[in-house]
């Protein structure tokens, strides 16, 4: 009934950069599944000129002055990072070997 | 000793002006507490008793020095483990952030801290803050004061629980759907959701940017509208932090009145269907209300029905993206694959291993509906519902001047009883979640125990934007009638906690 | 890397519609950030400038720079764009270890700016008119550097290292309606457009547009269609198109990669290609996969930025002249004919050549260096002018030396070289290497009677009236002189001395 299917929330897990095991891709499919066939129901009451809301209280124009603030120390800028090298957060090669 | 634990911060700061007690006697009795009740209830994640000393002992040098102190200064507080600190970890209920050490604070903790404050800990939480019952902090949960095998709310369970056992008079939650008010409701204690921007998200591990909101948690509405009056304000980091002042809710607590009010009995949100203890007492509070004076109207808000199913499209998607941060490689979880892993293998590694089921249920559902060609159907369209539920409040509004609704649809459940079910476990929020989609505050104030149970059941009471005074001021009179015909308060009511 | 079959350009361009499409990114240069404090500066050591917003952290929040919204305002109105009413940002996830938040705060369907055109000219004078489709704000990501591949490439890296001290700076980024029947000057037209949207970021203030340090950034995107089709043909995006050269050069390489894969029954894979500068060529970058489903949604720490007609009414009047008047006026200034004229700005040498005569140089001088000596090693080293070690305010100086009379032209293009060479300014040159021209008549006049002593028959030749042969004793006495002798007052001396003998 759902058009949730493991394949696309292989997909979408793949967009998320969440590596999910088999099991939990069914278990979530069948999961979401119920949610998502519920939760289509809002198109029900809404019509095609019904203005959105994106911020619940109506401010604007909401700017900063061009002036610096003060910055992290390099230090602290790193203090949580699991790897680092020279000043600077170490990551993994980004390309696999070919 | 044990009795100043039962105090409320109104009467500790009493006591203190007077020169009774010192705030080092109060918060060493609630360090004694912690320790008493601590493992029991699980409010805590992290305590931090020498450094709330500390800041005890700083208060009671400056008022013997004769210095000005600030209002709450010496009143013990536990702050929510989503909001960051720099001399505790701060990890959302999370694996992934275990043991990180934020380098800045929140708005809110500095405010805290000028208020000079004593911190206790962070308090447990569902895992960044999805969920009901604290059931999803990847630290286990915590428990319920009023009986050790129910849920104490979620997902502040931690700071409602630390305050209805007792371990803090004061604690800072976040509501984002309901995580201040439903926690209240099941503990027998007051919480609050200020209206969205009163009080700065700087600071706060994001949920649901649009949704979220810091407010007070206390046992009595006096204590939150002291807390409340402290943590609100404007905040140049927070673009969506409101310029205007809300005014003193300490006044409008204390002037507290229900004569002539207009309430709003929110017909999709009456009680049809919800346990019926907390229909009985519901019936029982709406009947206080207007023998004091105050006139019901019902009001009917037809979008609620949609509330819960727009709230599991926006929170996802935006929850979706403010998570995408957890990636190995500026904070927090690193986990390495085996091989020469790519940076991209990396980061889906630790947020399998770092994220608990529920995150990432929601990440998916989240991604699914921002995703090309389901946006206009998901996304799109829950913002359009958004419009209408404002709509509704509006109109209602228009009819009453606070609208009214039990806050959660049963008392604490048991441990279990809905985890395996994500749809049941939303349902949960059903009263409080158009609040946050409208932005408006609301409340919730605990009205008596249900019969089937003896577990509490707390009233909703919900106010324009930037009227949250209204709220202290109904909330107050109703809890002052109740405790006069109760002749105690509602935490008196819980049994004493069994412990080792 | 097979290499690719390029069709022969003139024939690619009987066979096919060039259709041309140019993204550019301007970094702003305002004193901080586009949404938090941190200094916007350039070659900090690491992670300096940085806070809890632009790394990243849980809990921060983005507050917007009203200077960059003020910027892009400007820019747009440049542009000749509409400015936005009531828009506002976006987020744009996507996940890169250069992106602290694994989504870039950008703008999608209200960008700031839409709606524009410019009017741009090529070197042979041929005028076209791109349509300016929008301009947006958004922020830059940070810079990785990859360890352990060849040369410090991405392709065979071990790991890297990312320095977010960009992450956050504000840019502008502009985009083109597809620019069609450019023909056989798509490649000049592309590389005039970026040439002029960098004169205009420069105008305005707003940027210092130096590409050789990622100010002005712009992606190329080509695509063919057989002469006569509607449908645009498949587009390729070439990235790392680093100068203005390298935009004529990627374009043009392109189109001859398209229509031979074309001619031959194949067709063009719609992807992002890496232009290689030394090899010029194109390569092919990651196919996008998920990359195109970005999953914008409004972003919610922000709310909607509306320009009140007054703030868009004052940056309009503070627009400075546009640069089809700016080089009418410069013209007129500078008296250059109107090809000499033509050729300074399609070189690319205008900017140099303003601001040496701002520096007190004459502009002929002024051009007269530009356009000759140093384009033409400029040329030789495979470089752009730009990218030559001089700057205007030098050539200034060079050519004051020269009009007081002080060095020769020979001299000159030799302070030249020690310029480039790093060797200091050109006064401090002629003084370290004592190259000033010898204006002691005295001197002059003991070497030129030395020389027509030694060469009697010339100093006959010159009393008959034969006055060239003076040549061989001027050159001897410039030899005596090394060189540092005004030729012109030598000659005169010579001529002067040998009558009188």
């Amino acid at each position: 009934m759902s058009e949730l299917t493991p394949d696309l929330v292989r997909h979408l897990a793949g967009l998320a950069r969440i590596d999910l095991t088999n099991d939990e891709v069914i278990r979530f499919t069948e999961q979401l599944s119920v949610i998502v066939d519920s939760v289509a129901k809002i198109s029900n009451i809404i019509e095609a000129d019904t203005p959105s809301t994106s911020h619940p209280i109506p401010l604007t124009n909401v700017f900063r002055e061009d002036v610096v603030l003060p910055s992290l120390t390099q230090e602290q800028a790193l203090s949580g990072a699991p790897d680092q090298a020279q000043g600077r957060f170490r990551v993994s090669a980004i390309l696999d070997e070919e | 000793m044990s009795e100043l634990i039962k105090k409320t911060a109104a009467e500790l700061v009493d006591l203190m002006a007077k020169g009774e007690i010192s705030s080092v006697e109060i918060t060493q009795a609630h360090i004694d507490q912690i320790n008493k009740v601590g493992d029991a209830v699980h409010s805590f994640l992290f305590t931090s008793p020498e450094s709330a000393l500390a800041t005890a002992k700083e208060v009671d040098r400056r008022r013997s020095a004769g210095e000005s102190l600030p209002t709450l200064a010496g009143i013990p507080i536990a702050v929510k483990d989503n909001l960051t600190t720099t001399d505790a970890p701060t990890t959302a209920g999370s694996k992934i952030l275990e043991g990180w050490l934020a380098p800045y604070d929140a708005t809110v903790v500095t405010k805290l801290r000028n208020e000079l404050m004593p911190i206790l800990g962070k308090t447990n939480l569902d895992e960044f803050a999805m969920g009901s019952s604290t059931e999803f902090s990847a630290y286990g949960p915590s428990k319920n004061p009023w009986d050790l095998t129910r849920i104490p709310g979620g997902s502040g369970g931690g700071s409602s629980s630390v305050v209805s056992s007792f371990q803090s008079p004061l604690a800072i939650g976040s509501d984002t759907g309901g995580s201040i008010r439903f926690p209240g409701a099941v503990t027998g204690t007051v919480g609050t959701k200020p209206t969205y921007g009163a009080v700065s998200r700087y600071g706060l591990i994001a949920l649901a940017s649009s949704l979220d909101q810091i407010g007070p948690v206390a046992r009595n509405v006096l204590d939150a509208a002291y807390l409340q009056d402290v943590i609100a304000g404007h905040d140049p980091k927070d673009s969506t932090s409101l310029t205007q002042s809300l005014g003193s809710m300490v006044e409008a607590a204390k002037r507290g009145s229900l004569k002539g009010k207009k309430f709003g009995l929110i017909k999709q949100l009456s009680g049809a269907g919800f346990q019926q203890g907390v229909q009985n007492r519901f019936a029982e509070a709406l009947k206080i209300i207007t023998d004091a004076g105050a006139e019901i109207v019902e009001v009917d808000c037809p979008s609620f029905d949609y509330a819960i199913d727009a709230y599991y499209l926006i929170l996802p998607a935006e929850a979706s993206s403010n998570l995408a941060k957890f990636d190995s490689v500026r904070f927090g979880m690193r986990v390495m694959p085996e091989g020469n892993p790519t940076i991209e293998k990396v980061m889906a590694a630790t947020r399998e291993v770092g994220f608990g089921p529920e995150v990432k249920r929601r990440i998916i559902l989240g991604t699914y509906a921002l995703s090309a060609g389901s946006f206009d159907k998901f996304y799109g369209a829950a913002q359009k519902v958004r419009t209408l539920i404002q709509r509704d409040f509006d109109n209602a509004f228009a009819k009453a001047d606070i609208l009214i609704s039990p806050t959660a649809p049963t008392t604490a459940f048991k441990f279990g009883e809905k985890v395996a079910d994500p749809l049941a476990m939303y349902l949960n929020d059903i009263a409080t979640i158009p609040a946050n989609l409208a932005g408006i505050p609301g409340m919730s104030v605990p009205i008596g125990l249900a019969d089937e149970d003896n577990l509490p059941v707390g009233i909703q009471f919900l106010a324009p934007n930037f009227q949250d005074a209204k709220l202290y001021e109904v909330g107050a009179a109703l809890e002052g009638i109740l405790e006069g015909i109760w002749g105690k308060r509602m935490i008196d009511f819980a049994p004493n906690l069994e412990v080792k | 890397m097979a290499k690719a079959n390029l069709m022969d350009y003139e024939k690619a361009l009987e066979l096919f519609e060039v259709v041309i499409g140019l993204e550019v990114h301007i970094e702003l240069n305002t004193k901080t950030k586009m949404f938090c404090g941190c200094r916007n500066d350039f070659g900090d050591e690491p992670n300096t400038n940085v806070c809890p917003v632009c790394i990243g952290l849980p809990g921060s929040l983005p507050v917007v720079n009203k200077k960059a919204v003020e910027s892009s305002i400007s820019i747009g109105l440049a542009l000749g764009c509409k400015i936005e009413a009531n828009g506002g940002f976006s987020r744009k996830n996507y996940f890169y270890p250069d992106l602290a938040k694994n989504y870039q705060t950008s703008q999608f369907k209200d960008p700031i700016a839409y709606d524009g055109a410019l009017e741009v000219e090529v070197p042979s004078g041929n005028k076209f008119t791109v349509q300016i489709e929008r301009a947006h704000m958004e922020e830059d990501a940070g810079k990785l550097t990859h360890i352990g591949g060849a040369t410090g490439r991405i392709q065979g890296a071990e790991y890297s290292l990312v320095d977010y001290n960009r992450a956050g700076v504000p840019l502008v980024e502009i985009v083109t309606r597809p620019i069609i029947g450019a023909g056989n000057e798509a490649p000049e037209l592309a590389a005039a457009y970026v040439r002029l949207i960098r004169e205009i970021a420069k105008a305005l203030n707003v940027s210092e547009a130096r590409m050789e340090r990622g100010n002005v950034r712009c992606d190329a995107n080509v695509s063919l269609r057989p002469k006569g089709q509607e449908k645009l043909g498949t587009r390729t995006e070439t990235k790392n198109v680093n100068s203005l050269r390298s935009i004529e050069r990627a374009v043009r390489y392109e189109i001859q990669r398209q229509a031979q894969i074309l001619a031959d029954g194949g067709s063009i894979i719609q992807e992002t290609r890496h232009w290689h500068e030394d090899k010029g060529s194109t390569s092919s970058g990651r196919p996008k996969s998920d990359a195109d489903d970005y999953r914008y949604f409004p972003e919610p720490d922000l709310v909607p930025v509306q320009p009140s007609n007054e703030l868009i009414e004052k940056l309009r009047s503070e627009l400075p002249e546009n640069p089809a008047d700016r080089r009418n006026r410069l013209a007129g200034e500078w008296g250059f004919a109107e090809m000499e004229f033509r050729d300074v700005v399609n070189a690319g040498l205008l900017d140099f050549i303003e601001e040496a005569v701002a520096e007190g140089a004459k502009p002929q001088a002024a051009r007269k260096w530009y356009s000759g000596e140093i384009a033409r090693i400029a040329n030789a080293e495979d470089k752009d002018v730009s990218e030559m070690n001089i700057t205007p305010k030098q050539v200034a100086e060079l050519a004051t030396l020269v009009e007081s009379g002080k060095i020769n032209d020979r001299i000159a293009r030799e302070v030249l070289s020690a310029v480039l060479a790093g060797e200091g300014n050109p006064g401090e040159i002629v003084t370290s290497r004592n190259l000033e021209v010898v204006s002691d008549d005295g001197a002059l006049i003991a070497a030129i009677d030395e020389a027509l002593a030694k060469q009697p028959d010339v100093l006959e030749k010159i009393r008959e009236g034969k006055v060239q042969a003076a040549g061989a004793v001027i050159g001897a006495v410039m030899q005596a002189m090394k060189g540092q002798a005004d030729a012109a007052r030598v000659r005169e001396l010579v001529l002067e001395r040998a009558s009188r003998a």
